[in-house]
């Protein structure tokens, strides 16, 4: 099992550099020179020439990105092209509200996915069933931004709670408070995610409950609450774990529109605005942070799916 | 609870039972019409039929369970007295886990692979309160005991995937018997092993149920099974009692035509003494020295090496009957013939001349040449192809026939396999598994091979169907003077039907010749083995035999291929230890081309 883990290991750290190859180059065959793009209207030939030279920039492209790279690995992310601000100070300001927002979307949303789910599973083809899985999938056709129109809708123009942006830093608040903070974007998300997260875990569930090894459960007179949670569920955690990890790598990459809608400066529209403003450096910085994001969430999902599944972890 | 003071004499009965599938447009089919017997205290009770005769789902009854999309629409199913037809589950439960259990054909699928053994053995006891868990944990290490299991006291702890199919049938047994129920039903619980491997679980299973006592009901379509095992056989055809009666009188005397007609069906092993050897005929296929196995180790040979030094000639018109136990490599000697796995040692010739490798590197011509049949029918046709479009393709690909002179070679094909026109335009749902089988069959013949592979093609099949095929088959070599390569578990199919016989054992050929030749003396030790354990339909059959040399050596299982001597050795009654797990074993020439891999000389062999 261990041998497997490592494997996953390096295929991750593989994923990486080869992705960081990709936005280096994306980066590079854009058109535009960083240099000129900096200096802007006071740009004369030696201006430029003086400005590569300091960013590196007249190097030849490996060794330009060897130097990006290992700066990268010491955290050093450089400095924005359009501000002339450290990328890691840019960052920092936002990363801490798409980190609550996710975090806190997961921590509301995903085990009351996951329970709507698995207790469709548990009586397929019932009144509930149906009314949920109507739900889920209109859920699903529904984009962000109207999910989130309808919400500010009900609860502040007719229900007049709080506001329909995100009013304020989350500075110095409490678990509560952040919730309350975020009330609108958070249960956006949920929304978002919900559909598929108890669409999915509900056909997990329910493929393995077609299994013998099920039947053989109700034969041996096991109460239905019983196979699903001891016999069913544990077959099913793997196919479940990684629909949740796709999920949370949205929550930290996919959410422009919830940003924006809601107004509170985060990753997502960050990224926008780097390619608005033809921030080079800016891009490959949350190029790469969104890259390891996914990766590790996919690399915890295999190492879950790995230990729940006894053949691999006690082979012969 | 004292039960056994309490417990009637009748355990079960069925009376006038009918089971019907309801279609969605609300027509009712009955798929069990009216059926009546019952199962007294102590008794076995054998249900014998082929699929589609209701057997599994009249068992199934004893439960109160109908399949879904079936229910019970009439009669009563007595069970202890109470009729349990059409009650809910939650009332059933109680009955379920203390009165009745179920032991099912596939012990591997009946496990759940995630829990450990202890847990699902001791489950339903501890659950409906009868035991505690430590009771329970008792019950179980006794049972491990009675049932021959390899440490018993830490079975218990491993997980399904680690412990071999015939342990995993005989831990079911232990499953259903922990809560020491009034009935056992077991349904098919041996058709899926070896013969070697049936004999033992078949042994278990008897001590076992008359030690504790219980009654069961056996389902099988097996009448040799059945003999050795049963008090009372119930023949059953599509949903109707036939004949019922105890099991000397049914199998010594059967009354109605299809309790005769499946006495016909199983096939004695042929007398060898009558066999004649057929002139040697030119080769089609021949596999030299081959050595295969899976994945690739660091010093360049195979990480699991499957097969070791095959030599297999295959003449022109002639059939080669494969045999061995799962795991032997059988499927994968086919494999390597048909180019999937490319040999890792060793040479392939087809017509005398060098025959690629690999699939992607064969001609054309060469892929007609060598054609594949699957064990498993259902799944290796097309669900969305008609038939005509399934035996088409090969004749465009092969032959480049299209248009009218298509459709008119899909009705000849048709015809070869004994199926009228009209199934041109059917799709692969709509056949039953032996028709299926015959597409598959057609599919390969479309291509006009030389040699076609058949791998475990009747293994799914019932008694009655299979024997057709083979009739068939033998008639598509007569006509068409196709080579057939036929790999089975079966050994009295496989020598009611080939020419020659390889003996596989742990990758190797333990003895290989003509049928006469390996079926009469001398033999190597394994294919006696095999020989004896093949049940015959008589009773007391299982009891003389297991007292016999061959299966008291052959009850210390484990099929692995050696790095060096002979692999049978472990198991050998005959072996020379010093020798035999040290030295490959020489190979010893019989008469007309018999050969025996063995350090016992012929004439120790007879």
């Amino acid at each position: 099992m261990y041998g497997l883990i490592l494997r996953r290991l390096g295929i991750g750290v593989i994923t990486v550099l080869a992705v960081s190859i990709i936005i280096f180059i994306g980066t590079k065959i854009l058109p535009g020179d960083a240099a000129q793009i900096r200096l802007g209207q006071n740009a004369t030939p030696e201006n430029v020439k003086a400005f590569r030279e300091r960013l590196g920039l007249d190097l030849p492209l490996y060794q330009q990105y060897l130097n990006w790279l290992f700066a990268f690995v010491r955290g050093d992310f450089g400095v924005s092209l359009a501000s002339d601000v450290p990328i890691s100070s840019l960052i920092a300001d936002r990363y801490l509200n798409t980190v609550y927002v996710s975090v806190l979307t997961a921590i509301i949303g995903v085990p009351i996915s996951l329970a709507l789910g698995i207790l469709a599973a548990m009586f397929p083809g019932s009144l509930y069933d149906r009314v949920l899985t109507f739900i889920s999938v209109s859920l699903v056709a529904a984009p962000e931004f109207f999910t989130a129109t309808l919400l500010v809708l009900v609860f502040v123009t007719f229900l007049g709670w709080g506001n329909a942006v995100v009013v304020g830093s989350a500075e110095g608040k409490g678990f509560f408070e952040l919730i309350v903070h975020f009330a609108l974007p958070i249960t956006t998300l949920c929304f978002v995610i919900a559909s598929q997260l108890i669409r999915m875990s509900r056909a997990a569930v329910l493929n393995v409950m077609s299994s013998p090894y099920i039947e053989m459960a109700i034969l041996k007179g096991v109460p239905r609450r019983r196979i699903i949670l001891r016999h069913a569920l544990l077959n099913a955690i793997g196919p479940i774990v990684n629909v949740v990890a796709l999920n949370l790598a949205y929550l930290v990459t996919g959410v422009v529109v919830v940003e924006v809608y809601f107004g509170y400066p985060g990753l997502a529209t960050l990224i926008v605005q780097a390619v608005q403003t033809r921030d080079f450096v800016l891009i490959q910085g949350l190029g790469m942070i969104f890259c390891m994001t996914y990766v590790i969430l996919m690399l915890i999902a295999d190492i879950a799916a790995i230990a729940s599944n006894p053949r691999l972890r006690h082979p012969k | 609870m004292p039960k056994d003071t309490e417990t009637p004499d009748v355990i079960f009965e069925a009376e006038d039972l009918i089971i019907s599938a309801v279609r969605d447009d609300g027509t009712q089919l009955d798929i069990v019409k009216g059926v009546t017997f019952s199962v007294h205290k102590g008794e076995v009770v054998a249900l014998i039929g082929e699929s589609g005769s209701g057997k599994t789902t009249i068992s199934l009854s004893a439960l109160g369970y109908a399949k879904p999309g079936l229910s019970f629409t009439g009669g009563e199913a007595r069970l202890l007295g109470r009729n349990i037809a059409g009650l809910s589950t939650d009332a059933l439960r109680p009955a379920r886990g203390i009165n009745v259990a179920y032991l099912a054909q596939s012990a591997a699928a009946t496990f759940n692979p995630s829990i450990r053994i202890n847990e699902q053995v001791t489950e339903a006891p501890v659950l409906h309160g009868t035991k505690s868990q430590e009771e329970a944990n008792e019950k179980a290490l006794r049972l491990y005991k009675a049932l021959d299991l390899p440490e018993p006291e830490t079975i218990g702890e491993r997980y399904p995937h680690q412990v071999s199919g015939g342990q995993l049938q005989r831990l079911m047994a232990a499953m259903a018997l922990c809560g020491d129920p009034d009935l056992l039903v077991l349904d098919e619980p041996t058709t899926a092993l070896d013969v070697t491997t049936q004999i033992e679980v078949l042994k278990a299973f008897k001590t076992v149920i008359k030690d504790e006592g219980a009654a069961a009901i056996y389902v099988t379509h097996d009448l040799a099974v059945v003999a050795q095992i049963a008090d009372y056989i119930v023949v059953l055809y599509n949903g109707e009692v036939k004949e019922a009666g105890p099991t000397d009188v049914i199998i010594n005397d059967p009354q109605h035509p299809y309790t005769k007609r499946l006495m016909a069906a199983i096939n004695p092993l042929p007398d060898a003494e009558g066999a004649e050897i057929a002139a040697p005929e030119p080769t089609a296929i021949s596999v030299k020295g081959v050595d295969a196995g899976y994945g690739r180790g660091p010093d360049g040979e195979p990480l699991v090496m499957v097969l070791k030094d095959i030599n297999v000639d295959i003449e022109k018109g002639k059939t080669v009957g494969v045999i061995g136990e799962s795991g032997c490599g059988k499927s994968t000697l086919a494999r390597v013939m048909a180019g999937l796995l490319p040999p890792h040692r060793g040479e392939l010739m087809l017509d005398g001349e060098r025959l690629h490798d690999r699939l992607e590197d064969r001609t054309s011509e060469e892929l007609r040449k060598v054609q594949f049949v699957y064990q498993m029918a259902d799944t290796a046709l097309n669900p969305r192809q008609r038939i005509k479009d399934i035996l088409g393709r090969p004749l465009t690909f092969y032959h480049g026939i299209r248009g009218s002179a298509k459709t008119k070679r899909v009705l000849e094909l048709l015809e070869m396999v004994e199926l009228p026109p009209p199934f041109a335009d059917r799709y692969p749902h709509e056949l039953s598994g032996g028709q299926k089988q015959r597409i598959n069959l057609a599919r390969a013949l479309a291509a006009e091979p030389e040699v076609v592979l058949c791998d475990e093609v009747t293994s799914a099949l019932d008694t009655i169907v299979a024997s057709n095929v083979i009739d068939l088959l033998t008639r598509l070599q007569d006509e068409t003077g196709v080579s057939f390569v036929f790999i089975s578990h079966d050994l009295s199919t496989v020598a009611s039907f080939s020419d020659e016989i390889v003996v596989l054992y742990a990758g190797r050929v333990a003895e290989t010749g003509p049928v006469a030749e390996v079926l009469s003396a001398p033999f190597h030790p394994y294919t006696r083995l095999l020989m004896s354990s093949v049940p015959e339909p008589r009773m007391g059959w299982l009891e003389e035999t297991t007292e016999s040399q061959e299966q008291q050596a052959g009850l210390t299982a484990g099929v692995e291929l050696s790095a060096k001597g002979c692999p049978f050795a472990p198991r050998c009654p005959l072996a020379i230890p010093g020798t035999c797990d040290v030295e490959d074993p020489p190979k010893r020439h019989g008469d007309n081309g018999h050969r025996i891999e063995c350090h016992r000389t012929l004439e120790e062999l007879y």
